[in-house]
C-alpha cells in the first residue's frame, strides 16, 4: 500500500489513527477532576506534538541515517518560522506560501552551513554545526533586527502591506493565519458527560503535514538513498572505494532535515505568528537531539515518540506545583506529607529538567535503543508467554 | 602495453624512501602476484594505485588514463575494485546490501539521488546481486546482519561486493591473511574460478607462496622499495636473488 511493504504500512496507519483520535486518547481524564491537569489534548500542546514530531523526523533522517550528529539544527527551526512571518507581513495570511517559503528558506541554509560543516565529520562536525546555529542566533537577536525584530522577536503589526490579503480585518485587528479561510485557532468542542474534547483546525492542519513528512521519511528510509546513508555511517572507506562519493550524500541528507526543521519553524509561526531568535538557541538544538535519542536512533517512530513525551514533560510537569502536591498528599499526617512533597518538589514545576535528565539517563542506560527498544522488549515479553501458552496447551492433552 | 603501467614512482614518508623508481607492467587478463618481505613497500604502492597516496613523482596509467590526483571513488569508477587485507564491508547492513550498493555504484555512478523508489522494487539489481552470491555459495546468508558473519564469509562477501562490479582490474591485498587452511584453499579456487570465467585483471600482494604460486601468471619481488626482478612463477623460484631477499627466510 502506498509503495510501502506490510510492516511500514501498518506503522504508518496507526500513527494515522493516533494522530487522528488524539483529541481523545490525550484527554483521558474528566473536566474538573483531579487528574484533569494530566490531560494533554487541548489545542496548543497537541500542535507543539506534530511539529516538534516534524523536527525530530527530519533530525533523524541526518542523525539516524549517516551518524552525522548536528548540533545546530534549531537555525534551521528559526530561519523557518521568521521566513513565515515575513510571508504573512507581506503576502497574505495564507498559510501555504509561509510554509513554502519556510522550507525553501531552510534548505538555502542548511544548503551553505552542510556544505561548510561536512568537510568534517564526528565532534568537529558537530562543533561547526553548533557554531553556526550559535551565529545565526547572535545575528538574529542583533545586527540583523532589522530583519529578525532583535530582542522582541518579529510580530505581526497594523501596517503591514499584505499585497494579496487585507491588512486588517473588519473590526480593526491584525488577522490570523489561516487556509483558504479556514482560521488555525478555530477549535470545534465536542463535550461529552463531563468530558470535553477540542477539535482544532491548526492541530489537524499540522498532523496532516506530519503524517506526509512521516510517509516521506519512511520512503526515504527504504529507498536505494536510505540504503547508502546507512552505507555512509557502517563504512565510508568501503563506500569510497565502491565509487561512490559520500560527500553528496551526505549533504543531501542534511539539507532534507534541514528543510524537515524549516517546516517545522513555517508551521509553529503559522500556529501563532510570531518568531523570536530564541528559537535557534542552543537549547532548542539540544533538545531535538535528546527527542531522537529518547525515541530511538535510526528508527522510524521513535523521534515522533521522543518529541512527544519531551513536550508532554515540559508542558504538563511543569505546570505542576507545590500546591497541587499538597493537595494530592492532603489524606498524610502533616510531618509527613511535608517531606513527600519536600521530596518530590524539586522534580516538578521549573524542575522538570531533573526529571527529563533522570528519564533520560535510564533509557540511555537501560534501553541504548530508546522507546522503541523498550517497546519491542514488551513486545518480545508478551509473544513469548504467548508462544508458551500455545506450547503448554500442545502438551496438556498428552498428559 | 599493460592495463596498468606503473612507471618511475618514487614515494617518501619523511627520510624514509618507501618506493624507489618502480616500473611495473600489468598486462590484461594476467594475474599479477605482487610479492616481498614486511617494509618492502607493497602496500604503499597498491595505495598509490588506487589513489588513497600521491606519489612524489612518477606516472601511474590504468587503460590509458592517468589515475594520480583522482579520488577513490573516481577510480573505481574507472574500473578498479580493491580488497582490503582485513575485510571492508558494511557492517550494520545486511549481505544483501552490502551487494546491493556496489550495483547501485556501478548502475548509477558516484551519486544519484534515488530517495522515493523502494530498494525492493530494483528488480534487476537484485538478481544481479543474487546471482554473484550464488557464484561465491552465499545466497542462503543473504538476510543475515554481515557484521556477525565469520571472517572468512566477511572476505568472500567482499570479494563478491568488488566482483559485482565486473572490474577491469581486480587489486587484492593479501585476501589469505589470517585465514585457515581450507579458507585459503577455497579463495584460490574461487580466485580461478573467476580467471578463467571473466575478463579480468588481477593483481595480488600476497604473503603465503602457496597462493601465489597456484595464482599467479606473473610475479614482481620487491624489496627496500625497488622491484627486484620480475619474471614467470617458475623462474621466480629458482632465482638466487629472491632466494636471498624473501624466500631464504621460509628455506
Amino acid at each position: 500500500m502506498f509503495g510501502l511493504d506490510k510492516k511500514d504500512a501498518s506503522l504508518l496507519l496507526i500513527v494515522a489513527a493516533l494522530v487522528a483520535f488524539a483529541p481523545f486518547l490525550l484527554n483521558p481524564f474528566p473536566e474538573g477532576s483531579a487528574m484533569a491537569q494530566f490531560n494533554a489534548g487541548y489545542p496548543d500542546l497537541m500542535q507543539r506534538f506534530v511539529i516538534f514530531g516534524i523536527f525530530a523526523i527530519g533530525f533523524n533522517i541526518l542523525f539516524g541515517l549517516t551518524g552525522y550528529l548536528s548540533f545546530g539544527h534549531a537555525a534551521f527551526l528559526g530561519v523557518g518560522s521568521y521566513a513565515a512571518v515575513w510571508m504573512f507581513k507581506l503576502l497574505s495570511m495564507n498559510v501555504i506560501p509561509a510554509i513554502v517559503l519556510a522550507v525553501a528558506t531552510a534548505g538555502v541554509f542548511a544548503l551553505i552551513i552542510g556544505y561548510v560543516s561536512l568537510r568534517r565529520s564526528g565532534i568537529y562536525f558537530s562543533i561547526l554545526t553548533l557554531a553556526f546555529a550559535q551565529m545565526s542566533f547572535a545575528l538574529a537577536y542583533s545586527v540583523l533586527t532589522p530583519i529578525t525584530g532583535g530582542e522582541t522577536g518579529l510580530q505581526l503589526a497594523l501596517d503591514d502591506p499584505r499585497i494579496f490579503g487585507s491588512a486588517t480585518t473588519a473590526d480593526g485587528n491584525i488577522p490570523v493565519p489561516g487556509f483558504f479561510g479556514l482560521e488555525m485557532r478555530d477549535s470545534a468542542e465536542l463535550v461529552f458527560g463531563s468530558w470535553v474534547f477540542t477539535f482544532n483546525v491548526g492541530y489537524y492542519f499540522a498532523a496532516i503535514i506530519m503524517l506526509a513528512s512521516f510517509y516521506l521519511s519512511i520512503r526515504i528510509f527504504r529507498s536505494p538513498f536510505g540504503m547508502m546513508l546507512r552505507a555512509v555511517k557502517s563504512n565510508q572507506q568501503r563506500l569510497n572505494y565502491t565509487g561512490l562519493n559520500p560527500r553528496p550524500y551526505t549533504l543531501a541528507a542534511f539539507v532534507i532535515s534541514g528543510m524537515y526543521a524549516g517546516l517545522a519553524g513555517g508551521l509553529m509561526a503559522s500556529m501563532d505568528p510570531l518568531a523570536g531568535a530564541e528559537r535557534m538557541f542552543w537549547t532548542a538544538s539540544g533538545e531535538v537531539v535528546l527527542m531522537t535519542i529518547l525515541g530511538g536512533v535510526g528508527t522510524l517512530i521513535g523521534p515522533v515518540l521522543g518529541a512527544g513525551l519531551i513536550k508532554y514533560m515540559e508542558n504538563i510537569i511543569s505546570k505542576i506545583n507545590s500546591d497541587i502536591l499538597h493537595s494530592w498528599f492532603a489524606f498524610l499526617p502533616d510531618g509527613l506529607e511535608d517531606l513527600i512533597v519536600a521530596l518530590i518538589y524539586p522534580f516538578i514545576g521549573k524542575g522538570w529538567h531533573l526529571t527529563l535528565g533522570i528519564v533520560f539517563m535510564l533509557v540511555v542506560i537501560f534501553l541504548p535503543g530508546g522507546l522503541v527498544q523498550g517497546g519491542q522488549k514488551i513486545a518480545a515479553m508478551f509473544g513469548r508467554k504467548k508462544a508458551e501458552k500455545t506450547e503448554n496447551a500442545t502438551t496438556e492433552p498428552a498428559e | 602495453m599493460g592495463i596498468l603501467e606503473v612507471k618511475d614512482v618514487n614515494k617518501r614518508f619523511g627520510g624514509l624512501q618507501a618506493l624507489g623508481n618502480v616500473n611495473l607492467s600489468v598486462a590484461e587478463n594476467t594475474c599479477h602476484a605482487i610479492i616481498g618481505p614486511n617494509g618492502a613497500g607493497k602496500s604503499t604502492l597498491l595505495n598509490c594505485l588506487v589513489g588513497k597516496l600521491i606519489p612524489d613523482t612518477g606516472s601511474v596509467m590504468f587503460d590509458g588514463q592517468s589515475v594520480l590526483g583522482r579520488t577513490p571513488f573516481e577510480i573505481n569508477q574507472m574500473g578498479i575494485s580493491r580488497v582490503f587485507q582485513t575485510p571492508e564491508i558494511f557492517g550494520d547492513l545486511t549481505v544483501m546490501e552490502n551487494m546491493l550498493i556496489p550495483c547501485f555504484a556501478r548502475r548509477d555512478g558516484s551519486f544519484a539521488l534515488h530517495g522515493i523508489r523502494s530498494v525492493l522494487s530494483e528488480g534487476e539489481l537484485r538478481d544481479q546481486a543474487e546471482q554473484m552470491l550464488d557464484e561465491v555459495n552465499m545466497l542462503d546468508k543473504r538476510n543475515m546482519h554481515s557484521a556477525s558473519m565469520s571472517r572468512g564469509d566477511k572476505r568472500r562477501l567482499e570479494m563478491a561486493m568488488c566482483l559485482v562490479q565486473n572490474p577491469k582490474l581486480l587489486l587484492l591485498d593479501e585476501p589469505t591473511a589470517g585465514m585457515a587452511r581450507a579458507d585459503t584453499n577455497n579463495t584460490i579456487d574461487l580466485l580461478k574460478e573467476i580467471k578463467e570465467k571473466r575478463d579480468i585483471t588481477i593483481a595480488i600482494i600476497e604473503h603465503d607462496m602457496h597462493v601465489v604460486f597456484s595464482l599467479a601468471d606473473r610475479i614482481t619481488v620487491l624489496a627496500q622499495g625497488t622491484p627486484l626482478v620480475e619474471d614467470t612463477p617458475e623462474n621466480i623460484k629458482g632465482h638466487p636473488k629472491v632466494k636471498e631477499a624473501y624466500l631464504g627466510e621460509a628455506a
